[in-house]
């Protein structure tokens, strides 16, 4: 059982290294960034405390937001999707990007306190 | 649907136009025949105006309409303010009035951090951080711009007019919405709908200041959004949609509805298979902005990740990741086996994290649902308010006329049409009926989906029986074609003719329509049209224009007698009495008396503080020496009643009076007993048969002091209250703490003045007996005693 699973895990590495585009993986990396950030910032509440809750919050959500937007990014310049966005271009996606994190990180720095 | 051409806004290209027109396309063949050369024109028509006349016409009458709909809107709301004058209704109104004063006045950092201690008397209030802000800070931004182009309005007259104002938006935006839904002349239909239905009115007449007439406008904007980001899958309308969230969380209570209708909207797609990378991107980024977006807002601070409300939101994104995430995996891995080893590993752990989301909360949420009928019936503060009633079959016709016949047509049409932003529709529909049937007050978050739906019922029927004739001399002049290649050429009008009827002889039994029946169709609808603008004016006119500051009646002539006591006594509060008194009324009556007396309150219509209510009830219900001792406990100067048995005014505080004893017993049961105020034979009685403790109590002497003296005419024995009809029991009213300070002309506000305690009380000894005592000699020898007798 953990035999297949692992040899699952390695083939879909194999076939994630070779068949994804280097936009992609540029994104992905961004990804794991942003996650490992989010993570840090759990464990630093879980361990000293939630008491300016409204920063925690504030903080955590950023990280969550980042990587939600950067997911909507990567979704939206994927060459096999194109069938579904007709209306978004690469260009546009990373316009809307810009302009997704603007508002994001406007309310952010507001509820920072 | 030759009717549905778009508006050609430059930016939107024309590719995202086919989808749709494919799908209309789709429809409208099965269901009309249309004809391929109308649907070339029609995919040519978005691209470039190739056919420009008539889309330029389309475009103008398009306009027109909607300008039209803004201004019908706007009049028929205008009835209160032409009949009376300018001026705040109702009570909420009056605080949201004084509210938006303040923050014109003192800016907009003290009105967030704005602590009122004019208000609950002891406890002051919060204002920052209880209020929704949306609606103090529109008007005030409205006021501000207005000056600023020297257009000096004031405070007042931006208030009584922002919600006119507001409902044409609101048309505009249903228009988006239902265009978006269905097509461009199910939009118009929905805009005019919504700009003159009851149902909306109601709560946006001029003058009634409310937070729902900007939360309709924020709702109907952010829906019209949240379709557009779902059918784009482009995150700049997702962001579009969560600033409108935001607009909306600060304006309304009622943006839960919004936070729980579209999880549910993701997730019943999930369940009917239609996810979608667009839907990921819309829910997810609407979920994390809106989020982060609507704890900005004081009052709802932390309450978006605490309380069970929103937390099938969360429980939806949480699913949602999951979902999109096996969906990647699933189109990466091609093993079968392997595969779904995997998939059953994660989907069991997204499944059982979904599970516990969903078990913590409806326990909470069940709870929730029936703390709605529990609260209704068993808190007397909620169960006293007269729009938590349960709604009767009345209201839905009278708010709605034909519109709510005709909806379940249109969602009929929407279901049989399925796509994802139909089902969104149709999962409004079904949560609104249900809002609306438990409380009158929530026919308002019905009224705009049906609009909606009964404009997409009409439409489509406007399109059937009016639109055919266009399509059928095409189809005849084809086959012709074919048939003159096989015949001659001189007798083409002949064939065409014989064609003609061929055919349509052929459509007959297919269609079944001919031009009468399509004319009586069209008439009856029509009709049906004009009797509803004919209802909705009617209504508005005589049930929702009332200011119910102003009284006015009808003489038998038909000229108006205006009763504008309460003004009147408010007025001179404001006048005669010291700027730090304190009055204490029921709390109907706080905000009016904040608002327009400018006095210091103890209770008001926030009713955050039961028990302090049930202070104020219980000294309304006690006797009078009771009463003032909670009175002198609360520095109470004055005491302010509404007593309307002069002119038969039923909405008084006597008839309140049961409410006033419930609440208070609620908190004081050893002290105050609902049953002690009726008569051994359970009625509430206010005559010589009334129990006593009601004939004693201080609301019944406050109302009928120095009533008894009063006879109104020659038939009825003096004292004779035209309210409950009866003729009072207690006519000999004594007050010994109080005094009478203020009586309006009509006798409906009573004021009275709490007096100080005595400078010395007077004790309270027997008088000394005098006794005829008997002649007592004594034995003693001396002085006898001269035994006299006091």
């Amino acid at each position: 059982m953990s035999n297949s699973v692992i040899s699952v895990i390695s083939r879909f590495l194999e076939e994630y290294t070779t068949s994804t585009p280097n936009k992609l993986k540029v994104v992905d990396a961004y990804l794991l960034y942003i996650l490992l950030t989010g993570a840090f910032q759990f464990l630093y509440c879980l361990l000293v405390g939630t008491f300016p809750f409204n920063s925690f919050l504030s903080g955590f959500i950023s990280c969550v937001g980042s990587f939600i937007l950067a997911v909507c990014l990567r979704i939206q310049i994927n060459p096999q999707n194109k069938g579904e966005f007709l209306t978004v271009s690469p260009e546009r996606a990373f316009a809307d990007f810009l302009f997704a994190h603007t508002v994001l990180h406007l309310v952010v720095v507001n509820f920072i306190g | 649907q030759n009717l549905s051409f778009q508006l050609n806004y430059p930016h939107e290209s024309s590719a995202s136009f086919s989808p749709n027109m494919a799908e209309h396309h789709t429809v409208s063949e099965c269901k009309h025949k249309a004809n391929p050369n109308a649907g070339g024109s029609l995919s040519g028509n978005g691209l470039s105006g190739g056919l420009t006349q008539p889309a330029g016409w389309q475009s103008l009458l398009s306009f027109t309409i909607l300008f039209l709909a803004w201004l019908a809107g706007f009049s028929s709301r205008l009835f209160a303010v032409i009949r009376f004058e300018s001026i705040i209704h109702e009570f909420d109104p009056w605080f949201n009035y004084r509210s938006t004063h303040h923050l014109s006045t003192n800016g907009f950092y003290e009105f967030l951090n704005w602590f009122d201690e004019r208000a609950w008397y002891p406890l002051g209030r919060i204002v920052g951080g209880t209020v929704y802000p949306g609606l103090m800070v529109t008007a005030g931004l409205i006021h501000y711009l207005l000056n600023l182009l020297h257009v000096t309005v004031h405070i007042r007259d931006v208030c009584v007019f922002l919600a006119p104002v507001f409902s044409g938006l609101t048309a505009i935006s249903t228009f988006l919405l239902t265009r978006e839904l269905w097509n461009q002349s199910a939009g118009l239909l929905a805009a005019c709908f919504i700009a003159i239905v009851p149902g909306y009115i109601s709560r946006s007449v001029a003058g009634s200041f409310d937070n729902e007439g900007i939360a309709i406008f924020a709702l109907q904007f952010t829906y019209y959004l949240w379709v557009k980001s779902v059918k784009t899958g482009s995150v700049f309308w997702t962001i579009g949609c969560c600033l409108s969230y935001f607009y909306m969380v600060s304006a309304w209570g009622g943006y839960v509805f919004i936070i729980n209708l579209i999880p549910l909207h993701v997730f019943v797609l999930l369940l009917m298979q239609r996810y979608s990378r667009r839907l990921y991107i819309a829910y997810s980024t609407f979920y994390i902005v809106g989020l982060v977006l609507s704890m900005q807002i004081p009052f709802v601070g932390f309450q978006p990740i605490r309380t069970s409300e929103h937390m099938a939101a969360a429980g939806v994104f949480a699913l949602l990741q999951a979902y999109a995430f096996l969906q990647y995996l699933k189109d990466r891995l091609t093993k079968q086996e392997f595969q779904t080893l995997f998939f059953l590993g994660v989907s069991l752990a997204a499944g059982v994290v979904f599970l516990t989301v969903i078990y913590l909360t409806y326990t909470e949420l069940g709870c929730l649902y029936l703390y709605s009928v529990y609260a209704k019936i068993h808190i007397p503060i909620i169960a006293s308010v007269s729009e938590h009633q349960p709604t009767t079959w009345v209201s839905f016709f009278f708010d709605l006329h034909i519109l709510v016949c005709t909806f379940p047509a249109g969602l009929w049409f929407c279901i049989k049409n399925v796509n994802d932003e139909r089902v969104f529709v149709a999962l409004y529909a079904i949560s609104a009926v249900y809002f609306a049937g438990v409380m009158v007050r929530l026919m308002l978050t019905l009224t705009p989906v049906v609009c909606m739906l009964s404009a997409i019922a009409f439409s489509s029927v406007f399109e059937h029986y009016l639109g055919d004739d266009t399509k059928r001399e095409n189809p005849p002049a084809e086959d012709s074609s074919d048939e003159d290649d096989k015949r001659n050429s001189g007798n083409l009008y002949d064939k065409a003719g014989k064609v003609r009827k061929h055919v349509s002889e052929q459509d007959k039994p297919e269609e079944g329509l001919g031009p009468n029946i399509k004319s009586i169709v069209t008439m009856l609808m029509l009709m049906l049209l004009m009797m509803f603008a004919v209802h909705c004016t009617w209504v508005t006119s005589n049930a929702y224009s009332s200011p119910s500051v102003v009284l006015a009646s009808y003489n038998h002539d038909g000229s108006r007698n205006i009763l504008d006591d309460f003004r009147e006594a408010y007025y001179w509060l404001r006048q005669n009495t010291d700027e730090h008194a304190r009055v204490m009324s029921w709390w109907d009556y706080g905000y009016q008396i904040a608002g327009m007396a400018n006095r210091t309150t103890l209770v008001d219509n926030n009713t955050w503080n039961n028990s302090h209510i049930a202070l104020v009830g219980k000294a309304m219900s006690s006797n009078e020496s009771a009463a003032y001792e909670i009175m002198k406990s609360l520095d109470v100067d004055y005491v302010l009643i509404i007593f309307g048995g002069v002119i038969g005014y039923s909405g008084d505080d006597i008839n309140k009076f049961l409410w006033m004893v419930r609440i208070a017993e609620g908190e004081h049961p050893k002290d105050i007993r609902e049953s002690d105020y009726f008569t051994p034979q359970g009625e509430f009685r206010v005559d010589k048969a009334g129990s006593p403790t009601l004939l004693n109590c201080l609301m019944y002497k406050m109302s009928y002091y120095r009533f008894g003296e009063m006879q109104l005419d020659f038939r009825t024995p003096p004292g004779f209250d035209r309210t409950r009809n009866a003729e009072i029991g207690n006519k000999d009213i004594r007050l010994k703490h109080l005094e009478e300070a203020f009586t309006s002309e009509h006798w409906l506000v009573r004021i009275y003045r709490v007096k100080k305690q005595e400078n010395r009380q007077p004790l309270e000894h027997k008088l000394r007996s005098v006794l005829a005592k008997q002649k007592y000699t004594s034995k003693k020898k001396g002085k006898k005693l001269n035994k006299k007798s006091v």
